[in-house]
């Protein structure tokens, strides 16, 4: 694809080493250009000729096909994404949809912003740099809105757990989130490990990022300011990454096609930490009047962005750049996703102030250009003008497709095909087989062998981070305000249904964030489909963008921004849908949160909600019978709210020891992390059908202790939500009436040995420690 | 009692490590590596984190660092010096330790809660604990595999120099478990696991880490 650039800037033809300046292009008309080497369809180089009157120069076609591609550009998802943007605005919304991410007022004057982003195609190709490079990603776009970050998660599937291609991806994933976060000096506090057929080949990697600041010190991504300088500052650009977005993330993988290693970036975290404390030391200075990180079509983006939002003119001399290899044309420099690099605007009084603070912390700064009066984006090269255009085509008025949809022709089929009809347990023996089978199942077991990988610890303030349901980071010492994070993403549920999925995962995700004793404020979404092309992954597409936007609008919750990741798949063979809703919620005082692990026994068990006989899309349908079928649980977010509002009043008055979300694998998962965590067994009673007691999957439920059920009940009451006594804590088993024991040295047994048995166990050479037994003394 | 917390590019646990200075009563006051002043401190940690990437070798670089010479140089007259983690490492290569810090053994990064002995409750930083005594404090490294020469380790455990010991599970392959040292004058320690992670109920899995910083309070006024 690059060949193809250079063909036309130094290669043979009619334009044989010759610079494709602007007065080049306009007496050269008809020269053929390798716009479809580069993503664009006909239909859009056309009307890149129409906007600009004449045929896009090399570097201006580099920059049209990375900010139109799929991944930057929206174009096939943007008709949905309105609905986001329509909700009714939340007096909590400081910043909405639009700038790189949302900003969301927490209360005592801070903000905080949020947000997730995918990484998907390039963790395929390059496991390591591709999930390294997404956290940073993540991480510059949270700093870009002048906040300090102060947290990572990470959500990821992959193919079947025991599958030969997971274990060469997964590894490298984990290391590689852990590799940049860690070195980042990010706490990573939490997420998601799930394994599905549908992922072999495209593995989901969706990184979240949160950060803090005051409400005063919010920047925005915009060029304004007469005679205001361009400074790019961070790493050199090379040749990594060319292309990323828009032959690697637009497109689907094929597998005859060719390498498309050298389009996924390298990282390097250590010079992304000194440009996040060098960028908190320029926001402190007020320093700068935007700001822009470059990500996803580099400096194409950066300076089309900058410009367009702001008064519109904006001039760079290109060979300014400092480059990591000088034999880098003018379309690659435009095009490189070199990662820790950003683009700021500053006043030309304060940029030997700016320049002073990038010394200091090393980070090479260099002017690039400036804003110009008019409304022309200009890029010379030595002198020569290689790019004249509006930026807001560049930026903000690319395509728009409305795709055809069409209701997937199995769903019929696989909705009808009820799990009711699957065999159950038929005696206490089975049950207790299965109940430990979707414990121990890849997706329901003990994450330590990745989390372990990442630290939860650095900068003092994690509060709650996994295997708790959500994670929690005091944000004032002297305060103690806090805030809480979950992210889920079901994709049985989603497959059954996708509007009622997308609801089910907001839902799950507010729950957790409730049952820390959190009130959660806002949303960000990760929506991971297959091609748009295909008018079935496009219904799917829209009907989740629409059950989202709808659950939204009834929990009064905003859309804060968010990320689409399509092409998710190989050959004609679509991901299932995999719409990950991320919520953040406020602590007035995190002293108050509530963990979700048993620590002391004598404790009163009670199930919160009401449980009905909902199987479809359940994990014990899928770990015992590999069974999709049914329709997912039915939704109810009256009662979710009147669950999370009773959450929130049970944490702040201390009622509660414990509680925890029920979501994939039920009860009988939930009962399983509570009594592992500080290894508290329970005898509890189930009723006449504890099968349906312990795998249902309905929503809107949780489970607590509590010293004083009399006290939760009445606040229950209060909050018209169900309470079902089941037991006491104690022991060192989960003893059922009528079922039998589940002894927890077996539990513990059977759910920490899955991840270590498939992607290796070095620990035991040097002895190992169970997670939670630690002593603490 | 003013104690300096060093920051290197990299540094990461320099924030908490000011913390817990501040938790056990102690002032911190922050130093920049590329100064020569100290500040008038009376003791200095070398902080957790990746200095200079860990490019070359985990610590090489900072050990380097214009202020590290004033370090060595006071620490050689008496001046209490605590290395955690990458700050450990930092010590190792600039000579102040013994030994030297590599890959794990099992070629991860981990971080878990780890249990502890304190092996030596007579230097500047452990007096807080009794000798034997064990806690339980976040490790979190990915190069914490602790290695000397068999006669040099042989050395170290006839001169009770080994301060920290891992117990219940060691999480990095270190030889002998060692967890941390200390020098002859048990003035400057260096330790892997993180007891600036250990300092508070709400954040940490408890509150055994304080002593280390309750100790260089009392060391200083001794002094």
């Amino acid at each position: 694809m690059s060949a193809g650039l250079s063909d036309l800037d130094t290669g043979p033809g009619p334009l044989s080493h010759r610079l494709d300046t602007v007065a080049l292009a306009e007496s050269t008309s008809d020269v053929e250009q390798p716009y479809a080497e580069l993503g664009l369809k006909s239909d859009e180089y056309a009307r890149i000729r129409d906007i600009l009157g004449r045929r896009p120069t090399t570097a201006e076609l580099a920059m049209y096909s990375v900010m139109w591609s799929e991944h930057c550009s929206y174009k096939s998802s943007k008709v949905h994404l309105r609905q986001f943007g329509d909700l009714p605005r939340s007096e909590h919304l400081l910043v909405g949809i639009g700038e790189n991410a949302g900003v969301v007022d927490v209360g005592d004057g801070y903000a905080v912003t949020f947000k997730v982003e995918s990484h998907n195609h390039p963790s395929y190709v390059e496991p390591y740099q591709g999930a390294a490079t997404g956290v940073g990603g993540i991480v510059r776009d949270i700093l870009t809105m002048g906040a300090r970050p102060v947290a990572v998660m990470d959500s990821l599937r992959f193919g079947r757990a025991d599958a030969p291609d997971t274990a060469r991806v997964l590894p490298g994933v984990v290391a590689g989130v852990g590799g940049y976060g860690n070195c980042l000096g990010l706490p990573n506090i939490g997420g998601e490990l799930l394994f599905d057929e549908c992922y072999a080949g495209n593995p989901l990697v969706n990184a979240l990022c949160v950060g803090v600041m005051r409400h005063e010190d919010v920047r925005l991504a915009k060029a304004e300011g007469v005679g205001n300088k361009v400074v790019l500052f961070g790493a050199r650009t090379g040749g990594d990454g060319i292309g990323g977005v828009s032959v690697l993330a637009s497109e689907t993988f094929d597998a005859e096609g060719p390498a498309k290693r050298p389009s996924v970036q390298v990282g390097d975290p250590f010079t992304e930490k000194l440009l996040i404390e060098a960028c908190l030391e320029i926001f402190a200075a007020d320093l700068v009047t935007g700001i822009q990180d470059l990500g996803g079509a580099g400096l194409s983006c950066a300076t089309s962005e900058l410009a367009s939002a702001g008064t519109g003119g904006m001039h760079v001399d290109l060979d300014r750049v400092p480059l990591r290899d000088s034999t880098l044309t003018p379309a690659e420099i435009l095009m490189s996703e070199s990662q820790e690099r950003m683009c700021a605007i500053v006043e030309p009084a304060k940029v030997a102030d700016f320049l002073a603070v990038c010394e200091k912390w090393d980070v090479l700064a260099t002017v690039i250009g400036e804003v110009t009066d008019g409304d022309r984006l200009t890029v010379d090269w030595h002198g020569e003008r290689i790019v004249d255009v509006p930026p807001r085509t560049v930026a903000h008025e690319g395509p728009v497709y409305e795709r055809p949809m069409a209701r997937p022709a199995d769903l019929d089929d696989l909705q009808a095909d009820d799990p009711a009809a699957l065999p159950r347990p038929e005696t206490p023996e089975e049950l207790t087989a299965h109940w430990l089978a979707v414990v121990a199942s890849p997706d329901g077991a003990d994450k330590t062998w990745v989390t372990e990988q990442y630290d939860r610890y650095v900068r003092g303030n994690t509060v709650l981070a996994q295997p708790d349901d959500a994670g929690v980071v005091r944000i004032d010492e002297q305060t103690h305000r806090g805030i809480a994070l979950a992210l889920d993403g079901n994709a049985r549920f989603a497959r059954l249904d996708p509007y009622t999925g997308a609801q089910l995962n907001l839902a799950e995700a507010y729950r957790n964030v409730a049952v820390s004793g959190a009130r959660p404020l806002a949303v960000t979404n990760c929506l991971n489909f297959g091609s748009p092309e295909e008018p079935e992954v496009m219904w799917q597409f829209a009907e989740a963008v629409r059950g989202l936007a709808d659950a939204c609008r009834d929990l009064g919750l905003p859309v804060t921004g968010g990320n689409v990741s399509l092409y998710n798949q190989t050959g004609d063979v679509a991901i299932n849908p995999t719409p990950v809703i991320g919520v953040l919620g406020v602590h007035e005082d995190v002293r108050t949160r509530v963990p979700t692990g048993w620590r002391a026994g004598g404790e009163t068990v009670l199930l919160l909600g009401e449980t009905r006989p909902e199987l479809g899309g359940s994990a014990w349908a899928s770990v015992v019978h590999g069974h999709l079928g049914g329709r997912p649980p039915a939704v109810d977010l009256g009662a979710e709210r009147a669950l999370g509002e009773l959450l929130g009043a049970l944490g702040r008055e201390g009622l509660v020891t414990s509680a925890h979300d029920l979501a994939d694998g039920g009860l009988a998962q939930a009962l399983a992390e509570s009594a592992l965590r500080y290894g508290t067994g329970a005898t509890l009673r189930l009723g006449d059908d504890a099968f349906t007691a312990l795998f249902s999957e309905s929503g809107a439920r949780a489970v607590v202790t509590t010293t004083d059920p009399e006290a939760v009940r009445t606040t229950a009451e209060w909050a018209g939500v169900a309470v079902t006594e089941l037991g006491t804590t104690g022991g060192d088993a989960l003893a059922v009436e009528g079922v039998g024991e589940l002894p927890l040295a077996e539990l513990r047994a059977a759910w920490t040995a899955t991840l270590p048995a498939l992607f290796g166990a070095p620990e035991a050479a040097v002895g190992t420690v169970p997670a939670g037994t630690v002593p603490t003394s | 009692m003013r104690i300096g917390v060093i920051t290197f590019p990299g540094s990461l646990d320099d924030v908490d490590a000011a913390r817990a200075v501040r938790l056990a009563g102690g002032e911190p006051v922050t130093l920049w590596h590329a100064s020569h002043d100290l500040a008038d401190v009376d003791a200095v940690v070398l902080p957790g984190g990746f200095s200079y990437g860990d490019y070359l070798r985990a610590g090489a670089i900072a050990a380097r660092a214009p202020l590290m010479r004033e370090v060595v140089d006071r620490a050689r007259q008496g001046m209490p010096v605590l290395g955690i983690c990458n700050g450990f490492q930092v010590l190792c290569e600039a000579g102040l330790l013994p030994g030297a810090l590599t890959r794990n053994s099992h070629l991860h990064f981990r971080n878990r809660d780890q249990r502890l002995r304190i092996e030596r409750a007579d230097t500047a930083w452990t007096s807080a604990y009794a000798e034997g005594q064990e806690i339980v404090v976040p490790v979190k490294n990915g190069e914490g595999r602790y290695v000397a020469s068999p006669a040099e380790l042989e050395r170290l455990e006839g001169e009770g120099r080994v301060a920290v010991r891992y117990v219940g599970g060691n999480p990095n392959g270190s030889l002998r478990d060692v967890a941390g040292v200390t020098s002859e004058d048990g003035r400057v320690v260096g330790l892997m696991p993180h007891p600036e992670h250990a300092v508070e109920d709400l954040t940490g899995p408890s509150t055994d880490g304080l002593g280390f910083f309750t100790s260089v309070l009392k060391a200083v006024v001794a002094a």
